[in-house]
């Protein structure tokens, strides 16, 4: 058998990773200052955890301009939507372990 | 590798993120019991309007009396404003206190999700109006409205999905009573308000 531990997502360890994870899955796109509001992080913050989830391809940006002004949008692709949902079950599956 | 409790709180946490983030949690059960409140005042009024004297008015009567089909437009127009901005002040103070905006991504999908098929209905039930289907037009609004809710349910609450099979179950009963709509409009858009606007604010508002 294998161990649950290995289905774990590196990436996906960290909390603020996880949650933006959460919260492009749950929701069609979310805009960066939406994201920052919600998760009550620094600008900095969630720009370095944004930008290791789109090197590894997880989510996806569109950037245009609404009245001139820059508007970032971020949607999870199907990879990181299938990361979080393993993450997600591999996490499950580690407290049941631990638990017996 | 991390501790036994701290994948547990990771997974409330991204749980309760997801829920926050995808619901339109600003809107308050106080709205739908006020909207309710004022649907019951509308039907009230619009009762002595209607049966003012001794006998029950027929469709014709309606044809010879334009003046009464316009007066209860007013009253259920003055209603739906009423509701609407009830709703919006309250979901605007909801959200100010608990420190959120009211106008995200998830918020305005909501209002397209709700108005397309709600204005939609409500054209339509104007036509069915001008062309005289007096019988029909309250089981129109009703299952139109169901179908709105419905359509925006995936943002909003669990119970506005009960809320919208209970106005589309109403509606399809009140097309088969005709002469009853004045009743049916008053238990979906007032009993029914009333009721799970308490469920709501039970649950959420507290």
């Amino acid at each position: 058998m294998r161990n649950p531990f290995d289905f774990l997502d590196k990436l996906l360890e960290h909390r603020t990773r996880l949650q933006i994870m959460g919260v492009l899955v749950a929701n069609e796109a979310f805009e960066f200052t939406e994201l920052r509001e919600l998760l009550q992080t620094t600008d900095g913050n969630l720009a370095t955890h944004l930008k290791a989830l789109e090197r590894e391809k997880y989510i996806a940006i569109h950037k245009t301009f609404i009245e001139r002004k820059p508007n970032t949008r971020y949607k999870a692709t199907e990879k990181g939507r299938n990361a979080f949902k393993k993450h997600l079950d591999a996490m499950e599956e580690v407290i049941k372990h631990q638990r017996n | 590798m991390k501790e036994n409790l701290s994948y547990q709180e990771d997974l409330a946490s991204v749980r309760n993120l997801m829920e926050r983030s995808s619901k339109f949690i600003s809107l308050s059960g106080l709205s739908g019991i006020l909207s309710g409140v004022y649907a019951l005042a509308g039907a009230g009024y619009a009762y002595q309007v209607i049966y003012d004297g001794e006998i029950r008015r027929t469709i014709s009567f309606y044809f010879q009396h334009p003046q009464d089909v316009y007066q209860l437009c007013v009253i259920a127009f003055l209603v739906l404003i009423c509701s609407l901005a009830t709703g919006v002040f309250l979901s605007l103070r909801k959200a100010k206190r608990k420190g959120q905006s009211l106008w995200t991504i998830s918020s305005r999908k909501l209002l397209i999700n709700l108005l397309v098929p709600l204005v939609a209905g409500g054209l339509f039930t104007l036509i069915l109006l001008s062309r005289g289907y007096f019988g029909i037009i309250a089981p129109s609004l009703l299952i139109f409205y169901g179908l709105a809710l419905m359509n925006a349910s995936a943002n909003l609450f669990d119970e506005i999905r009960y809320l919208a099979y209970s106005e589309i179950i109403l509606g399809l009963v009140a097309a088969f009573n005709p002469g009853y709509g004045l009743l049916f409009w008053a238990i979906g858009f007032g009993a029914l308000h009333i009721f799970y606007g308490a469920l709501m604010y039970r649950k959420y508002d507290r």
